[in-house]
């Protein structure tokens, strides 16, 4: 199966080990990820204002590329993932595609395009039980919490990826690598994002919240989807955490 | 209001977006519940000179638990886009940034600076 594909502009730079470790993932569970053409920036947050439209014409393309090749498309950043699935969802209403139209008179999109995060590719194409048959070095006794962060989860409405309070999707594919799942109670806490530029204090602060807790819980290791998270949690001593996909990497015998 | 796209006339005042918000317990800010209530009260001037416009995250989790759908998130946004825009300049200026990248910082966290701090 093939799905088209949205990288984002950190996954081709800073975070390009997410990237080749998902490509490689995906050809050993049997799917294929197609770059899209020229795609740009989606912004990396989601333009809020009620009022606000050209901000969201990049979204628009990489989501209109996509159905023109008729694929859902698909993501790994939590950032990338909540603009493209927040603006798909904005472009249902008629007179949103006017004015996308009256910016971009390429553009006739009504939202078409199914958004889908890497993870719930293994969710709902793989499945987690197939994940598990391709595990080649099982994670056996190692003691990892999954962190979520915001822009996955929330709004639920809209991102309808998983129990904004309660998500299941990493620690199911956690147990599938065989590894010892660790529950902690703020795994769905913000990391600080943006201000970690300037008042690095209080991310720090933030993070360091959520390392304790994780810690507490029993965590050794923990594994994030987002560029910004990692930046953030990677600040606090001990705290051990890496991209998902090296983990499942790692599992699938094709890590470096 | 219209920025933001919300009603605040469904607030029901419960605070469940303030005692939500990361920052509760920060002393001296004016909380999401209160950028509700002065919206409802029409006192714009004392949103747009808030603090807590630089301080908001925009994570979501007033938007998620408020039980009547009021978005606070995005009335703090509204305020900010209104600074901004009047203001016709940045919440940070080109030449401080360099001094505080590091070479582990994504461009994500650059892009969402840009995003959040200019019009």
């Amino acid at each position: 199966m093939i799905f088209s594909y949205y990288p984002g502009c950190t996954l081709s730079t800073k975070a390009k080990e997410m990237d080749n470790h998902a490509r490689k993932c995906a050809e050993v569970l049997g799917f294929k990820l197609e770059e899209i053409e020229d795609w740009q920036c989606c912004g990396a947050v989601y333009p809020l204002g009620a009022d606000e439209v050209a901000s969201k014409l990049s979204a628009v393309r990489s989501l209109h590329a996509a159905r023109e090749k008729g694929r859902e498309l698909v993501t790994l950043c939590s950032a990338c993932y909540h603009v493209l699935k927040r603006v798909n969802e904005d472009m249902r209403d008629k007179a949103m595609q006017k004015t996308i139209h009256t910016y971009d008179d390429t553009l006739n999109y009504g939202g078409e395009t199914k958004v889908l995060h890497f993870m719930e590719v293994l969710r709902e194409y793989v499945g987690f039980d197939k994940l598990k048959e391709k595990v080649v070095n099982p994670l056996k006794g190692r003691e990892i919490g999954a962190y979520y962060g915001c822009m996955l989860l929330r709004p639920s409405s809209i991102m309808e990826f998983d129990d904004p309070e309660n998500p299941q999707i990493f620690e199911e594919m956690l147990k599938a690598l065989g590894a010892k799942v660790v529950e902690f109670p703020r795994r769905n806490e913000c990391c600080g994002g943006y201000i970690s530029l300037k008042e690095k204090q209080k991310s720090q602060e933030m993070a360091g919240e959520i390392v304790a807790n994780a810690h507490k819980c029993g965590a050794k290791e923990l594994i994030t989807a987002c560029p910004l998270c990692l930046y953030n949690v990677a600040k606090t001593p001990d705290s051990n955490i890496y991209y998902f996909t090296k983990l499942l990497a790692e599992a699938l015998g094709v890590g470096s | 209001m219209q920025i933001s796209g919300t009603d605040v006339l469904k607030c029901m005042s419960c605070g469940r977006c303030s005692a939500s918000c990361p920052h509760s317990g920060d002393a001296m800010q004016t909380m999401p519940h209160q950028f509700v209530a002065l919206l409802k009260r029409g006192e714009v001037e004392k949103l747009t000179s808030s603090d807590f416009l630089w301080k908001c995250l925009s994570c979501f989790t007033c938007v998620e638990r408020c039980p009547r759908g009021v978005k606070p998130a995005a009335i703090v946004e509204a305020a900010r886009l209104m600074v901004i825009r009047q203001q016709g300049e940045a919440h940070i200026s080109a030449g401080e940034i360099p001094e505080l990248l590091d070479p582990e910082l994504p461009q994500q966290l650059l892009v969402s600076v840009f995003r959040k701090y200019k019009a």
